[in-house]
């Protein structure tokens, strides 16, 4: 009885002489931080709700089924923009996706130690967040001069660049956290690599892999600068050969939110919504698919 | 019995060898596809700096090592300089830094030590969300919403406080409060640049031993003490990996800056006033410009391909280099 007053009351006093700069400095510390995560949690709703306010509005049935209209006109939608979008984002993955995993799995499977492989490691690593306007303008030299017009397969290659690195590091991280174990008990079958890739390390890092993919396309469906100076833009409707500007949902917000017609401004903010939440959800869903214990 | 085993043995061996000879072509075309998959990413690099130095070529040509130190833009006259365009990117770049860093790091350390863990994966996500927004609605959410505010509640403010006074009245007076400029394009980065810096600040925090952090509590540590004395220095190099990789991003981001800084080819003291980053200028002109004005476009662009390359190297270089350790 005596005994454990006497511990409570040293408690009491040890507690008591911490110095107060001490205490002033942690709480300046946990106040700084949650404030922080709170600016943080404030801005990204700030967004959502400009989006909803200024682009519910623009939600009309028209809008995905009309055209953008002229500079001053009423009315119109961006069917032609969602489609294009549809379109450029498909190009770019299409191309980015084969490649993209093949990178990654050299890096993971046939370049484990070689130079060149740690070397195409650290570039592609770079790509990773390199400038995308000097993507754009590589593309522009290399497909829209020679070719003498903006040009949908230029938007695609562009979009395909940015998306190839993505593609590559996820692959490549996933492949890795396969168990060398699978790969051993595949060789010891007979199977020749290719076969133990493709049908043991490939078949484990699956979902790994498409988390990856999702998330290149969540990162390309919203580039604008690479398309300004290859696919640019268009008002009228969609033509297959994909040769002269394309209508795409970035160029399209951009030019139209700086325009000076009420009607096209409407159209952006409409547009900005539609595709912030595509984004959102697939950002949501790829973090969704991915196992807790695969992120590195 | 023997007999037995030796036949399916040799069934077996038979039936290995038939399969065998089409799928080693199959093989060696697989990885010869990987390969050059592989091979890709380094072609594509290569093609990028060798694409706008060809570009750019005819302008570093022409004005020389002026190209640099100038600060004239003029399509009429055809002179062309890079200066202004070089000290909007780094300024701007740099304001983000500032106000980006202490944020970040504190979103870190509120993930990793302060948060209840029912809420850490929340607020992770919702943090992690904010690098998945478009940069073009970074640009018009700066343009629409947050420059009003700013002009309105900074900017005329601090304007009227510093008017006249010796170098502060320079540095923060706004000559047009119009709410865009050289320090709103730093804020604007500065949140694009946030949850990458928060994210890798983050998965370096818990990397570090939980013992190493315990005992520094169970010494009697204030959360302050652990952060300052037993975190930090633990993931120091690679939290300054981290920002380098931020400011990458921030030098080289093209369509938030180009909705916020106003685009004016001046030099001014004052971070309220408009000016332009290499990467504003190249996404507003490039598709008007014709002749020397597009190379001296591409010539800006070599500029922030060096820039932003130094950059990210060294980034990767510092944060790599604690992974492996």
């Amino acid at each position: 009885m005596d005994a454990s007053n006497t511990i409570t009351t040293t408690t009491g006093r040890r507690s008591g002489r911490v110095r107060h700069g001490r205490r002033v400095a942690d709480r300046v510390l946990r106040i700084a931080c949650t404030g922080a995560t709170l600016v943080g949690a404030l801005v990204l709703g700030s967004i959502l709700v400009m989006l909803i306010v200024q682009g519910v509005r623009g939600f009309t049935p028209t809008l995905f089924t009309n055209p953008t209209p002229g500079p001053g006109s009423e009315g119109g939608g961006i069917a032609n923009a969602i489609l294009g979008s549809l379109v450029l984002t498909g190009i770019g993955i299409l191309i980015a996706t084969p490649i993209g995993v093949m990178a990654g799995t050299y890096l993971a499977e046939y370049g484990r130690g070689s130079k060149l492989a740690a070397l195409i490691r650290f570039l592609n690593d770079i790509l990773l967040s390199a400038p995308s306007i000097l993507i754009g303008l590589f593309v522009y030299t290399l497909m829209v001069r020679p070719m003498g017009t903006y040009s949908g397969w230029a938007g695609g290659v562009a979009l395909a660049i940015i998306a190839v690195p993505v593609i590559v590091r996820t692959t490549e991280d996933m492949l890795r956290l396969v168990p060398g174990t699978l790969r051993e008990a595949g060789a010891a079958l007979g199977a020749p690599p290719s076969t133990v890739i493709m049908s043991v390390t490939w078949r484990a890092a699956s979902a790994g892999i498409v988390t990856g993919i999702i998330l290149a396309l969540a990162r390309i469906a919203g580039e604008t600068a690479p398309l300004l100076f290859t696919a640019l833009n268009n008002n009228s409707w969609f033509s297959a050969n994909l040769m002269g500007g394309v209508a795409n949902l970035p160029v399209m917000i951009y030019q139209f939110a700086l325009s000076p017609y009420p009607n096209w401004q409407g159209l952006a903010w409409a547009g900005a919504l539609l595709i912030t939440a595509t984004i959102l959800a697939l950002s949501i869903i790829a973090r969704l698919v991915i196992k807790p214990q695969a992120s590195r | 019995m023997p007999a037995l085993t030796e036949s399916i043995a040799v069934g077996r061996t038979r039936s290995a060898t038939a399969r065998k000879a089409p799928s080693r072509s199959l093989d060696t075309l697989f990885r010869t596809f990987s390969y050059g998959a592989a091979l890709l990413v380094l072609l594509v690099l290569a093609g990028i700096l060798g694409s706008i130095l060809y570009g750019g070529w005819p302008a570093f040509r022409e004005f020389g090592f002026g190209f640099l130190t100038s600060s004239a833009w003029n399509v009429g006259t055809e002179q062309y300089g890079a200066l202004v365009a070089v000290i909007g990117t780094v300024a701007s770049a740099f304001l983000a830094l500032l106000i980006g860093v202490p944020v970040s790091l504190g979103i870190a350390v509120y993930l990793t030590q302060l948060c209840p863990g029912w809420a850490r994966k929340p607020v992770a996500m919702t943090i992690e969300l904010l690098a998945a927004v478009p940069s073009i609605i970074y640009g018009m959410w700066g343009l629409f919403v947050f420059a009003p505010l700013f002009a309105r509640y900074v900017q005329m403010p601090v304007s009227n406080l510093v008017e006249g006074m010796p170098i502060i009245g320079t540095l923060f007076y706004a000559r047009v409060p119009s709410g865009v400029g050289v320090f709103t394009a730093g804020i604007i980065l500065a949140i694009m640049i946030v949850p990458f810096i928060a994210s890798i600040a983050r998965d370096m925090l818990d990397q570090i031993p939980t013992v190493l952090r315990e005992s520094a509590y169970g010494i009697g540590c204030t959360t302050w003490e652990v952060v300052r004395h037993v975190l930090v220095p633990q993931a120091a190099v690679s939290i300054i990996g981290a920002i380098m990789l931020g400011l990458g991003r921030a030098l080289g981001e093209t369509m938030a800056v180009t909705f916020v800084i106003g685009n004016a080819n001046r030099l001014s003291a004052s971070i309220f006033d408009p000016s332009s980053t290499i990467a504003s200028r190249i996404a507003n002109e490039f598709n008007e410009a014709d002749g020397l004005q597009l190379n001296a476009l591409m010539a800006l662009g070599c500029i922030l391909f060096v820039i932003t390359f130094v950059v990210l190297i060294i980034a990767r270089l510092l944060t790599r280099r604690v992974q492996s350790a």
